[in-house]
């Protein structure tokens, strides 16, 4: 259970990026989070795991005060929120096994980090995590040789080998094109249904709300404009999320 | 708005560049005048002839050399002709090299001199030998004879060396023998050259080591995110000089009690395996079993675990040293050609042991920073702001209070203040003042930007090192450490250090940020940050750079030598105070072909790794 209380976020020069953002995400929901450009969808993801402080608000995670959780404990709580990003974030000169692995360090000593050690049952996850993405014969690979697609399950797969309660996913599949969008996402709703994650993701195209997600929050200029299920959004709310020009392509 | 600043009057325009070009020309003059430029010199003849032979002294490196051979050969004549007597020829002889010259001249006249049966292609000079000193050869030129060992030559007759006795027209030709050789200066030149290559390999070697985790510090976007509280940050300012004293007593009891047990390669030898196994299970067993959920119990034996474990490290790497010196010497003689090797693990092992206390009070200062800084994070959590402001003001109070005196105390050593009441009690009692000030100006919650403060003072020093030229420092490195290359490779690690830092910091600060978000995202710490998400991506421009560097540190390396510093400066310096050209030009052919193979290797390596 997330709960969201009032979160707002005022970048430096006083842009106001996310204003009284409040809403709440059931265990195991598949949230879509849309919006244009620019409305606020990626600071928001990024306020929940406290890679953007935010201004004001709290970020209440099963239970826990994220928003006033110590450097250690934020540590913690990040290492079961798994997340997904638009440029897949990979480090590029790492192997595909190595990127993947990464997303064991929360779990492990830093002290063994430093030497690039990973024990034998971290490497067995990978692999089966890589398995799931049907990219297992990849993993010697460099991760900048794969393709886009392969990168972003690349991305998966280091998000899921952390054991997540949630999984953020911030416009997983916007630098993607329409085929592997859907593989992508087919990915994130298999982990949706099969394992109970819940997932948060931001989205551009309504087929693909409409498709898989269970709810929608809208946010239009850091305000949130609409919240309920995807069939709910008609042609007025679209206008009102999108603005007065916007025209329905999908 | 624009189109009305055109419009200005074009008189003032034109007045206006009228007098920045009036300034302008000013200031080229000026510098004339400061840099004295005066072609009067230039239009000496005597500037000229010197320009002339220095020249082409340089285009003739002295590298190889020829046995020689010398025949001379003397005609007597007299100067002026003895009263009664005409010049007359010798008859052309046969048989040996000999000159035939007039029996006698006039002063200042010309006469022909031919040389017969001299060796084909031997050359030297052809001059005058007076009476008043037979050892003394008054040279009028030089000839080379042809290919049937004959030269003709227009001898002038001094016009001042009248003389009844017999004087002489003397030749001295030389030919080569044998194969060539090089010359001393060569060899010497060989030997330093080397020297220079190595001195530069090591010095950035030890740069590029120390930079990298300097690097870091002097990066801007690590830095920008590392806040702490007022608590934590006055804890890790006081840990620091707590936890290197500590360090530096702890190494040196270490030391001594290694010291009383070394009784003998074997013994040594046994140490250093038991104790390095002893450390490792420790180790694995500490860090591979950290688990949050342990007992307390658990949680002290892992703790002390990991501080028996860590003693013991010191122990057995004060036990590895001196085994290394012993070895090292042992070996020593027993080598022959790979003495060199001994010798390598003599002064490695003395280096070990000498710079552990200093390494080992750095990382107990650190960890005990940590650990009180990580104390300060739990306290300012904990406690409710009221209280927390009084703990801050006394905490920071002694923390700046302590700094202030540890840096009056480094003053008066520079400056032999030697007055306990400036040195010690107005810093102190300043940084007390500024520590309480500090903590009842902020809010006791929030994150004071720590990390921008270290960053810019890591950035001030690094200037501060890199403007200082590495032939300046070799002056300091010399006295610290005698005339030789060592200095040499220890001021160009020095700058190498500072100006590598510089240079890798500015590519941490260029890396891609999203890796480094999703690493962090994760919830890996700091550290793990930067070894996932940061130093995959900088290794190929730090390997470019380090090539760059090392290109760099042979060139300077060529003319550290001159302050003493090791290398092939010193050579070239004292042949050009010699003026001996033809030496110093092998030197400077040497460092020019150096230097250009250095560039186009580190070109075709950088080639390699981007």
């Amino acid at each position: 259970m997330l709960h969201i209380k009032n979160l707002t976020k005022v970048y430096e020069g006083s842009v106001q990026a996310l204003t009284d953002v409040s809403f709440e995400v059931p265990k195991g929901q598949f949230l879509a989070v849309i919006g244009l450009s620019g409305s606020g969808k990626s600071t928001l993801l990024r306020c929940i795991n406290r890679l953007i402080e935010p201004t004001s608000g709290q970020v209440i995670w099963n239970g826990i005060d994220v928003t006033a959780a110590s450097p250690e404990e934020l540590r913690r709580i990040r290492r079961k929120i798994g997340m997904v990003f638009q440029n897949f974030n990979l480090v590029h000169r790492s192997k595909v096994m190595t990127n993947v692995l990464a997303g064991r360090l929360g779990y492990n000593s830093p002290a063994w980090s430093l030497i690039n050690r990973f024990s034998r049952e971290d490497k067995e996850k990978a692999m089966k995590q890589l398995t799931r993405v049907g990219i297992e014969d990849k993993g010697g690979y460099r991760a900048d040789e794969l393709s886009g697609g392969q990168q972003q399950r690349v991305g998966i797969a280091r998000a899921m080998i952390q054991d997540p309660d949630m999984i953020l996913a911030d416009e997983p599949v916007a630098s993607l094109d329409p085929v592997l969008a859907h593989s992508i996402m087919r990915y994130l709703e298999q982990i949706n249904k099969e394992d109970g994650v819940t997932v948060l993701c931001s989205l551009h195209f309504l087929d693909i709300v409409h498709k898989y997600a269970n709810r929608v929050v809208a946010l239009n200029e850091g305000r949130v404009v609409f919240e309920g299920l995807p069939r709910e959004i008609d042609d007025k709310k679209f206008k009102e999320i999108y603005g007065r020009d916007a025209e329905r392509v999908g | 708005m624009k189109e009305k600043k055109n419009n200005k009057p074009t008189v003032w325009k034109s007045v206006r560049n009228g007098i920045y070009f009036a300034l302008a020309i000013g200031f080229i003059a000026y510098a004339f005048q400061v840099t004295k430029i005066d072609l009067s010199e230039f239009r000496k003849t005597t500037r000229m002839e010197m320009w002339t032979r220095a020249l082409r002294a340089l285009a003739n490196p002295e590298i190889l050399e020829y046995e020689q051979v010398e025949t001379a050969y003397s005609s007597p004549v007299y100067l002026p002709c003895p009263e009664g007597q005409t010049p007359s020829l010798p008859e052309v002889g046969f048989g040996g090299p000999h000159l035939v010259a007039p029996t006698c001249g006039a002063l200042g006249e010309t006469v022909v001199v031919e040389g017969f049966n001299f060796t084909p292609g031997s050359t030297g000079p052809i001059g005058f030998v007076p009476s008043t000193n037979l050892e003394l050869l008054l040279i009028k030129g030089t000839v080379t004879a042809d290919e049937e060992g004959h030269f003709t030559f227009e001898f002038p007759l001094p016009n001042d060396r009248a003389s009844v006795d017999v004087q002489y027209i003397r030749v001295v030709l030389r030919e080569n023998v044998g194969a060539p050789f090089f010359t001393e200066n060569a060899s010497a030149t060989w030997e330093k050259i080397v020297e220079t290559v190595f001195m530069a390999f090591l010095a950035t070697l030890i740069g590029t080591i120390l930079s990298f985790p300097i690097s870091f510090l002097a990066a801007r976007n690590l830095m920008v995110n590392v806040k702490s509280p007022l608590t934590s940050m006055a804890l890790n300012i006081i840990g620091w000089p707590v936890g290197i004293f500590a360090g530096g007593l702890l190494a040196r009891w270490m030391m001594q009690l290694s010291s009383i047990q070394a009784g003998g390669i074997w013994l040594d030898i046994a140490s250093v395996v038991v104790g390095g196994g002893i450390v490792w299970f420790l180790l694995r067993w500490a860090l591979l079993s950290a688990d949050e959920n342990a007992s307390l119990l658990k949680r002290l034996l892992r703790i002390t675990a990991l501080l028996f474990a860590s003693l013991l490290f010191v122990y057995a790497t004060y036990d590895l040293t001196s085994l290394g010196i012993l070895a090292g010497e042992a070996l020593l003689p027993k080598l022959g050609w790979f003495a060199f090797l001994a010798n390598f693990i003599y002064q490695s092992s003395d280096i070990l042991h000498t710079i552990m206390i200093l390494v080992v009070a750095l990382i107990v200062g650190g960890a005990v920073s940590s650990l009180l800084s990580r104390i300060g994070q739990r306290t300012n959590e904990r406690l409710s702001p009221g209280p927390l402001q009084v703990i801050n003001a006394l905490l920071a109070g002694m923390a700046f209070a302590l700094l202030f005196v540890l840096l009056g105390a480094g003053i008066d050593w520079l400056y032999q203040v030697e007055n306990n009441l400036y040195v010690y009690t107005i810093p102190g009692a300043a940084g007390g003042v500024l520590g309480v000030l500090l903590a009842f100006l902020t809010k006791p919650k929030t994150s004071l930007p720590i990390g921008l403060v270290v960053y810019f003072i890591t950035r001030t020093i690094l200037n501060a090192v890199r403007s200082v030229e590495a032939v300046i420092m070799a002056i300091v490195f010399v006295i610290f450490v005698g005339i030789g290359p060592f200095a040499g490779v220890l001021a160009l690690g020095l700058h190498t250090v500072a100006s590598l830092a510089k240079l890798y910091s500015e590519q941490v600060e260029s890396i891609m940020p999203g890796p480094l978000e999703a690493i962090e995202a994760t919830g890996a710490n700091r550290l793990q940050t930067i070894v996932y998400g940061v130093i995959p991506q900088i290794i190929p421009p730090y390997i470019s750079y380090t090539m760059y560097r090392w290109d760099i540190n042979v060139r300077m390396s060529t003319i550290i030598g001159i302050t003493g510093g090791g290398g092939i400066g010193f050579l070239l310096v004292q042949n050009i105070n010699l003026l001996n050209y033809r030496a110093a030009s092998t030197q400077m052919l040497a460092i020019a072909i150096v230097v250009a193979s250095m560039d186009y290797i580190s070109s075709k390596l950088r080639e390699k790794t981007v």
